[in-house]
């Protein structure tokens, strides 16, 4: 088939505006794609980085409730139980609303130790558990809004009332690119205090012996409450956060319908392309059979025109996405920890150009075939 | 002088392959373009529609939400008995404090998944305050009773929320005795129970809000002054109805940002297709341009005609967009509003303003794909035109 390169080349040419424009919507398309499938991924991503070996114990009626923080001993007591710090969601506005991030208050003593993932030097980790208005900052954060060592930073509470004034003692570095650094940590006692030692927490994190008795130490966790005035829900950090991603409805079946939509769109398109393309070469078609071509030979040309055009498309679409996703560090507001666009969606991409490729290459090719070379040549398309 | 519209209609006809793959293409942009925008109407209709004009609900000052409010019994009374509160027929005050909370419920037929619901404790006359909800099955709470009223729209999407069964909520279990029609407004999402019993079962001392009745909607700024000045409390009123709009902006915008962004990249790819068929057809026709021009139809004519030509192939293919976004009008659905945590459901709502919008889009099209194929065709001189062909 190498020797009929120059010629499937110089066809697809010919008519460079149309080969242009159709493989311009296929880019687009197959960048919508994997736009689109990279929600997917990342996603997906952001659950593999949550620990199975890390256990979040919250309060069963519902994560707006708050546990005694006195159930920290009675939790690390629990058999299973390798170490348990805590928690609380402290909802601040860093200026304004939209300025969304999200920020805790932790245990000063513990917290940083069950999360070994976020890289912080002994020395920003001694300011934390020593000051008492101290906040580490995320990568992410601190890269977005310029904070650095030593910066104050003012939130405005909401479900804390108040403003509250932190200073930087320390920038998390992930260990690996899937993790979320958009967050901010500052010390919990220090909202304990203000808050006049209301002594109560949002959730509980424990760290297990063995990841594979997470099940067990569930149970066990919540039946050391049961029938208290503070029942708990303990789960896997994994399943803890996907219940935040059911939360959001099924975006998946959109994410699959809007994808369907796209790649059936552009399939109309190079179809159509394709099928004109080989309309006006109807007598060429003949020609060649004229000359002794074979049937197969002359689908073989009708074929890889359209693979050639469609394969570009997907080359180039699937690039785009890589090279604008890649550079620009897009998280979609801090909603996605990385969005980082997968060998695998690349590959389905091309798995797509292809697909479509054929699909429009072959009613063509099949009417190429069929062609009767003396109606072909009376034909005056 | 200017060429008939049947003759675009025919030449659409003759090559019906060609205007109906380029037609599909658009109609695929114009559904996702009609069904982001009616997720989004749908979505903000349904807390738009939530609460009233002469209501107000006063927060703690600074809380964004009822979630995060709270409110002493001591502040509710100082509110109650300002000036600016209608009074009901008994001569009371129509202001009724209320408790909300979000309870994490599972969802019906997905086992695992679960979402937070608003439970919100209310005054046995919640009804005298907000008129247009009423009981739809069942009867009213009891007070003091361990009873919940769930809205319409959470019966099949929670379990436990059927009227006759039980839901277990802070180490209780209450009993659905009624189901209540909020008119599709975000309250359709709600469990509602009696406040006093709701206190102590979750735990709560005060309030999450105060909702009363304006004597005069105008007279909320006086309210606010009077509140602001009072030491004793820390309260800020707002309109009932304005707060749910407010809760709403945030999500719809989003959805709408997302579903542009979606058919302004997609509509390019369709686009091109547009382009492509248009150059095709004045391809083709060259003789028919020429022999239109050696007729004395000015090239004016035939830009215009190219260009109508291409109109008539997107507004199709707009039609047929519209056609199949249409089914979903209705469907239900539902996603954790971010502003206050809880999951509200909704339906996709098709207005007649969203289908021009589609219609509008697909002309849209029409022109841009067809503009440049037509000013090419324009610009044939004869005897160009009767050579190509």
């Amino acid at each position: 088939m190498t020797r009929y390169l120059p010629f499937i080349l110089r066809n697809t040419l010919r008519n460079k505006r149309r080969t242009v424009l159709t493989v311009l919507s296929i880019v687009i398309s197959l960048f919508l794609f994997c736009t689109l499938r990279t929600v997917i991924t990342s996603l997906a991503a952001s659950l593999e980085s949550a620990s199975s070996a890390r256990l979040i114990t919250r309060r069963s009626t519902s994560l707006t409730f708050m546990l005694p923080v006195s159930y920290r001993d009675r939790i690390a007591q629990i058999p299973g139980v390798a170490d348990a710090s805590w928690m609380t969601w402290f909802g601040g506005i860093y200026i304004e609303e939209r300025n969304f991030f999200a920020q805790f208050a932790v245990d000063p003593q513990r917290y940083l130790e069950l999360y070994p993932e976020y890289r912080l030097t002994p020395g920003e980790k001694d300011v934390f558990r020593r000051e008492r208005t101290a906040c580490i900052v995320g990568e992410k954060l601190a890269r977005k809004y310029g904070f650095e060592v030593g910066d104050r930073i003012t939130l405005r509470g909401t479900i804390f009332e108040g403003v509250w004034d932190f200073t930087v003692c320390g920038v998390a570095h992930p260990a690996t690119p899937d993790l979320d650094t958009n967050w901010l940590l500052f010390n919990g006692d220090y909202l304990n205090q203000r808050m006049g030692d209301f002594g109560q927490v949002g959730a509980f994190v424990l760290k297990l012996d063995e990841p594979a008795r997470a099940g067990d130490v569930a149970r066990a966790v919540d039946a050391t409450f049961a029938n208290s005035a503070a029942e708990t829900k303990t789960e896997t950090e994994k399943a803890f956060q996907m219940g935040f991603i059911s939360m959001l409805g099924n975006i998946q079946a959109v994410i699959y319908a809007l994808g369907t939509a796209i790649v059936v769109a552009i399939g109309l398109v190079s179809l159509n392309t394709m099928m004109m393309a080989a309309r006006e070469r109807t007598r060429e078609i003949a020609v060649l059979k004229a000359l002794g071509f074979a049937d197969r030979t002359v689908v073989g040309l009708v074929l890889a025109e359209s693979l050639l055009i469609t394969l570009a498309g997907g080359l180039l679409g699937a690039g785009l996405a890589r090279l604008v996703f890649g550079l620009t560090d897009f998280t979609a507001g801090g909603f996605f920890p990385s969005f980082a666009v997968t060998d695998g969606t690349v590959a389905q991409a091309l798995g797509i150009a292809l697909f479509l490729g054929v699909v429009s290459g072959a009613a063509p090719a099949w009417n190429a075939a069929r062609l009767h070379i003396v109606d072909a040549l009376r034909h005056t398309g | 002088m200017r060429l008939p519209l049947q003759y675009n209609l025919r030449n659409l006809v003759v090559r019906r392959t060609m205007t109906l793959m380029t037609a599909g293409g658009i109609a695929l942009v114009v559904a996702v373009l009609v069904l982001t925008l009616a997720l989004a109407h749908g979505f903000s209709a349904t807390l738009v529609a939530t609460g009233r004009a002469d209501n107000a609900i006063v927060l703690r000052g600074g809380a964004t939400s009822e979630m995060m409010s709270s409110l002493s019994r001591d502040s509710a009374r100082i509110v109650a008995a300002d000036p600016a509160v209608a009074r009901g027929p008994d001569g009371e005050p129509l202001a009724q404090p209320e408790m909300v909370v979000l309870v994490n419920l599972l969802r019906r037929g997905d086992p695992g998944a679960s979402s937070n619901v608003s439970v919100r404790g209310v005054d046995p006359q919640v009804f005298a305050l907000r008129p247009d909800i009423r009981l739809r099955e069942g009867r009213m709470l009891r007070p003091g009773m361990d009873e919940v009223l769930v809205g319409r729209k959470l019966d099949r999407r929670f379990e436990g929320c059927g009227l006759g069964e039980t839901l277990r909520m802070g180490g209780r279990d209450w009993r659905v005795v009624g189901t209540f029609d909020a008119g599709g407004s975000g309250f359709d999402s709600e469990i509602w129970g009696d406040r006093e019993a709701f206190l102590p079962a979750f735990d709560r001392v005060e309030y999450s809000s105060l909702t009363l009745r304006l004597t005069d909607p105008a007279r909320l700024a006086d309210l606010l002054a009077r509140l602001e000045a009072d030491p004793r409390v820390r309260a800020e009123p707002q309109i009932e109805r304005e707060y749910y709009r407010l809760q709403s902006r945030q999500l719809a915008d989003v959805i709408r940002a997302l579903g542009l962004f979606l058919v302004a990249v997609m509509a390019a790819g369709a686009v091109f297709g547009a382009l492509n068929t248009m150059y095709a057809a004045v391809g083709s026709r060259s003789r028919e341009i020429a022999t239109l021009l050696a007729l004395g139809f000015p090239p004016r004519a035939i830009l215009a005609s190219f260009l109508v030509e291409s109109v008539l192939l997107c507004l199709i293919g707009g039609v047929l967009g519209c056609l199949l976004a249409l089914p979903v009008h209705g469907v239900s659905t539902g996603t954790t509003n971010w502003a206050s945590f809880s999951e509200v459901a909704f339906e996709f709502r098709i207005s007649p303003g969203i289908l021009a919008i589609g219609l509008l889009a697909s002309v849209a099209l029409g022109l841009a794909g067809g503009y440049f194929p037509a000013r090419a065709a324009a610009r044939r001189t004869v005897s160009e035109a009767l050579r190509a062909g």
